[in-house]
């Protein structure tokens, strides 16, 4: 075994707060309480993820979640993945019209460019959009150049806004993966929240010498790919599951006076599946019909 | 290298002399929440990736740091609730990134124990001088900060040296979290004369496995913790068992989680007739002061006990036990 140098031994952020810069130490209790609309006690945010997954990916610098597994062509996945985008979204789509709840659709640019028909219809239906990279074979991460990074997110912000008409101020990156620059070319961009660190319950400002974005909360556990997928749970798990971390939330949001967010990624190619969309009816409905809870988007966590 | 550690000696689960705790108690339960440092972007370590993903890896790294924001608030409103101090498992770079958290825990009279500098730096490749500086570093870094004497030790993520065990004796230590070969605590056989003990945690009910790779969903968490602990109960009437919790705040503590855990945690305390509800520390000194000889007169007696300490076969056992 190779001997370690004493520089392995040195700590050069040991000091208080994070080994960043881009936030400082904050317990959750004792913060300031934020406002939602229509004074809820627990805000709903849900993230539809409508994603590109390349038949030949690089997988560098490493693979993305969901993304090709058997020697090419890899049709089992790619076919299984685009159902999302062809069925599973209009299933959602149409699931929470019923619900009449409001949800954010994470698009990326590969997407909007080849299924502009499925993001009018998202407009349409009156949802928000947020920008999700160009597809999930171009991944940021600090090997990548300034020039490269840049690229993809003017790329992206572009091939959305083509769609939208209207630029879009959120970010969610492939795989939510980042390169150290990452936060501060999305600032330079005009980006104005992201949601890719899971660091807290609440909105929190997020420094980066570019300008400060507004760092949204988004749970990596409570997550249709992490609960059904990666943890191979069933689907009333998944019910059980928001059940119980609504009851959480709402409890502690009384004990504290302090509103609180439940927020669940939920993606088409999973969620969107015949025998998986009334457990996630059930899951959204019953945070919905409980006194205090409603849905709620990036806008009405960010004017703060 | 070797094949047997010879950290300890094999005894038998049948037939023990008889653990009674304090107060008549059948389970000393502790409860161990690893209050933790992972770093953005750590040296590399050529034993091991600290992250899956190149760095920096946000998603890991953020969701601990979720743990040090919003996680250990909630255990410890739980643990608060329930009656139960902490014995914590502290990276101890903690102590200076979030003093908040280590005043909470002192003003809760929790025990704290090493669990290295940062779970981003392994032991792995460290020379004697290293580990020595890692171990000093923690005990004067508790001491200044808190003016407890640690006396239990957790290796950073897990990673071991041949020597680990040794130097905690030299050092003072009363008991390593380290090993999993018993529900009762055991003498570890050590270079020089200090004691020092093995102190059952655990990988079977720790969340970290439960989450991470057995994959169960919170209230199967529950249902297993409540049906460990009354299997240990029952065993307890024989002679007294210990069971520990060992909690990370980045996975136990999510809102879809802590519930569950909760009620189990509840249901567990809720027999105070029969659970010592306890720290690693007050377990450790009952027990070298009460059963350490004990257990050692009874491998001996059984014939169990082997020459030698960890890692330091006796010459005429070292020729099979070495490869």
């Amino acid at each position: 075994m190779s001997i370690l140098p004493d520089s392995y031994l040195t700590y050069p952020h040991r000091h208080a707060g994070p080994d960043h810069g881009h936030y400082p130490a904050a317990p959750l209790p004792g913060r300031p309480p934020i406002r939602l609309p229509g004074d809820l006690s627990l805000g709903l945010w849900v993230v539809v993820p409508l994603e590109f997954f390349p038949l030949n990916p690089s997988g560098q610098p490493f693979k993305a979640p969901g993304a090709m597994q058997t020697p090419y062509p890899d049709l089992r996945h790619y076919t299984t993945r685009d159902y999302g985008n062809r069925v599973g979204a209009y299933r959602l789509l149409k699931l929470f019209g019923k619900l009449g709840l409001k949800v954010t659709f994470a698009v990326q640019g590969a997407v909007a460019e080849r299924y502009p028909a499925l993001v009018r219809d998202v407009v349409a239906d009156g949802h928000d959009i947020c920008a999700h990279g160009w597809d999930t074979d171009s991944l940021h991460h600090s090997a990548l150049t300034a020039e490269r990074e840049q690229h993809y997110i003017q790329r992206t912000l572009e091939a959305v806004t083509a769609v939208t008409g209207q630029r879009p101020d959120g970010w969610i990156s492939p795989a939510r993966a980042e390169g150290f620059q990452t936060p501060a070319r999305l600032a330079a961009a005009g980006i104005r929240w992201f949601a890719d660190w899971a660091h807290d319950d609440l909105p929190t400002a997020f420094h980066t010498e570019a300008g400060d974005l507004t760092a949204l909360p988004l749970s990596n556990e409570l997550d249709d790919w992490q609960i059904l997928i990666a943890h191979a749970r069933p689907e009333q798990e998944l019910v059980a599951q928001v059940s119980d971390a609504a009851d959480w939330l709402l409890a502690e949001a009384r004990a504290q006076s302090s509103p609180r967010l439940l927020t669940l990624t939920v993606r088409p190619y999973v969620c969107g599946l015949p025998y998986r969309v009334k457990a996630l009816e059930d899951s959204l409905r019953g945070v919905l019909t409980r006194p205090g809870c409603g849905g709620v988007r990036p806008g009405d966590l960010t004017s703060g | 290298m070797h094949g047997d550690p010879n950290l300890y000696d094999f005894w038998p689960y049948r037939d023990r002399p008889k653990i009674t705790w304090p107060g008549g108690k059948k389970v000393a339960f502790w409860v161990a929440p690893n209050i933790e440092f992972y770093e953005l972007d750590p040296p590399g370590n050529p034993s091991r990736k600290p992250w899956g993903r190149p760095h920096p890896d946000v998603v890991p790294y953020s969701a601990r740091d979720w743990g040090n924001r919003v996680g250990h608030w909630r255990i410890m409103d739980v643990m608060d609730e329930c009656g139960v101090r902490g014995s914590v498992s502290l990276s101890v770079a903690m102590l200076d990134h979030h003093p908040e958290i280590i005043r909470a825990c002192v003003d809760r009279d929790w025990e704290f124990f090493s669990h290295g500098i940062y779970n981003t730096r392994y032991s792995y490749g460290m020379t004697e001088a290293q580990e020595r500086a890692v171990i000093e570093d923690s005990i004067k870094s508790v001491r200044d900060a808190t003016g407890q004497r640690i006396r239990g030790y957790l290796a950073p993520a897990l990673t071991h040296t041949e020597r680990t065990l040794d130097l905690l004796a030299e050092y003072d230590f009363w008991y390593s979290c380290d090993l999993f070969q018993d529900d009762q605590p055991q003498p570890l056989k050590v270079k020089g004369d200090k004691r020092l003990i093995s102190m059952p945690y655990s990988l079977e009910v720790n969340d970290v496995i439960t989450y991470g790779v057995y994959h169960q969903s919170p209230r199967a968490y529950a249902d297993t913790l409540m049906r460990h602990f009354d299997q240990l109960l029952e065993e307890g009437a024989e002679t007294g068992t210990v069971m520990c919790i060992p909690l990370h705040a980045y996975l136990v503590s999510h809102p879809h989680r802590i519930g569950p855990f909760r009620d189990a945690l509840r249901y567990i305390t809720g027999h105070r007739d029969d659970v010592w509800v306890t720290t690693a520390k007050d377990i450790a000194e009952f027990y070298l002061a009460n059963h350490y000889d004990q257990t050692l007169a009874d491998i001996q007696a059984r014939g169990c006990a082997r020459a030698g300490t960890g890692f330091n076969p006796a010459p005429a056992e070292s020729a099979e036990g070495a490869r």
